[in-house]
Parts: structure tokens; sequence; C-alpha cells
């Protein structure tokens, strides 16, 4: 599965255009990490545990995308976007959006 | 008195560490730009006519980034008087070109020569997001093309 956030894929042409596809996850942390990012709201830094933890649910996202993508019968995602909002205290939800198409070469 | 003595400890603490961390910080940023120079990163939406022959992939970079304790109150104060808040601004800055770098090795594992589109995401995180910054997270992405070893012969082909 080629995912791409142009319009275009570089040498193949967009053969037929099959829709909008999203994959979305909303994720917590657990207490733990939390203590500890409150820690380190007063010493400053990276907060490596949520670094990690978004860039997880990032690529859940992006798995659910394309298999939904898949199901569609389609070999490339372009026009990829991603959006990031917290829907509550701890959790945040990601969500990517793209445009399914099936690509042949030139 | 005994909150004032925890106040001014935070801050003390605050003002110590953070400006610890964000010098080291910005010491790691220029050094891994100056070595990533090479690999082009731009936000054109459309790639120009050379890369024609080269497999695209998508790109990411993330970083969270928290506030200390100094810039929270600092921010505060200046939210009374109004004006630039530095110490929010260095501390975005940051992470942008962070999450840049990240994008940009990830690019480079990959053996490409450019990544094109960039496209900037940033959110808040953090259980006090209501009352200060809490921590930043920003996420850089963009479409990497790498140069095809298959299809080298032709891209001469073309070049010619």
């Amino acid at each position: 599965m080629l995912i791409s956030n142009m319009e275009v894929v570089p040498g193949k042409k967009i053969a037929t255009h099959l829709g909008l596809v999203q994959g979305s996850t909303v994720r917590a942390k657990h207490a733990g990490r939390d203590i500890m990012a409150g820690l380190k709201n007063i010493f400053g830094g990276e907060l490596k545990g949520y670094t990690e933890l978004l860039s997880e649910s990032r690529d859940e996202a992006l798995q659910r995308l394309s298999e939904q993508a898949r199901a569609l019968g389609a070999n490339a995602v372009v026009n990829v976007r991603f959006s990031t909002s917290s829907i509550a205290a701890g959790a945040s939800e990601i969500f990517v959006y793209g445009t399914a198409v099936i690509v042949e070469d030139r | 008195m005994g909150q004032l003595i925890v106040f001014l400890t935070l801050l003390a603490l605050g003002y110590g560490f953070g400006r610890l961390a964000e010098s080291r910080h910005y010491r790691s940023i220029i050094a891994r730009e100056d070595a990533l120079r090479s690999l082009l990163v731009l936000p054109d939406r459309m790639p120009p006519i050379q890369f024609q022959n080269h497999a695209s992939t998508l790109v990411t970079g993330s970083v969270v980034i928290s506030v200390d304790y100094f810039k929270t109150v600092a921010a505060g104060l200046r939210g009374l008087f109004g004006g630039r808040v530095g110490a929010y601004e260095s501390l975005l800055d940051r992470a942008r070109r962070e999450a840049i770098l990240r994008m940009q090795e990830e690019a480079q594992s990959l053996g490409a020569e450019a990544v094109f589109n960039l496209k900037f995401e940033t959110s808040r995180i953090g259980q006090n997001a209501g009352q200060g910054l809490g921590s930043v997270e920003v996420l850089a992405y963009g479409t990497a093309l790498i140069p095809a070893p298959v299809s080298a012969s032709a891209a001469s082909v073309v070049a010619r």
C-alpha cells in the first residue's frame, strides 16, 4: 500500500478514484505516565512516554486507513492528512484521512 | 509562608532545569540540522519533473515537549500585560525543529533524496491544558521521494 500526502504519485497515473478512507484511534495514558508528566511540567523537557504513545496511535490509525483502502481494492492512498484532538482529560484522538486510489504505471 | 517557599523552590527548579534542558536541546538540534542539511525538505505540493521516477512514501516525525514551571509563571505574567510570550516561542520553535529532524531521520533511513509537501500539526495535551500550555505535541509529515534503483536506467533515458 502506497501512502503519500501529495495529490500525485510521481511516475504513476491515477486510474480510479475510490473515495475517502479514514482511520482513527482514541488513546489514554495510564496514571503513572500522567504523574511523570506532572513532574516534567516543573522541570521541562521532552515527554518520551507521550511521544511514543502518540506515534503508536498514529501507526494504528494509518493501519486502519490502509485496511479500509485495501477493502475497497485500492493500491494507494494519496492526499493523507493527520488531525489530533484532545477529547477529554488524558485522552486524545488521532484521526487520519485520505483518498483511496488505484494507480497505474505511466 | 510555607506556600511561598514551595512556590519559589518550584520556580528556581523550573528555571535551572528548564534552561539546562533548553540549551542542551538547542545544541543537539543545531548539530543534527547541520548533518541533515543535504536532505531537502520543501512545503511544495508538487515535486519538480526530475523526481518523476522516484518512489514515494509518507514520513512522519513527532515530539511532545513539556513546559517548565518558570515558563508557565512567566507566560502567566505576560498574559497580564500582553505582548510577545518569548517563553512559549522558544518552546514551540524547539518542538517544530525537532519534529522536522525526526521526519528527516526517518526519510534518510529510507534513502530519500527529498521530502515534499511538508505539513505541520500542533496540539496541546495534558490534564492541565485548561490552565496553561501544559505540553505541546508537534507532528511534521511529508512525502519522501526515494530514488528507485531498478528504474535508474529508465531515469537516465528520460534525462537524455
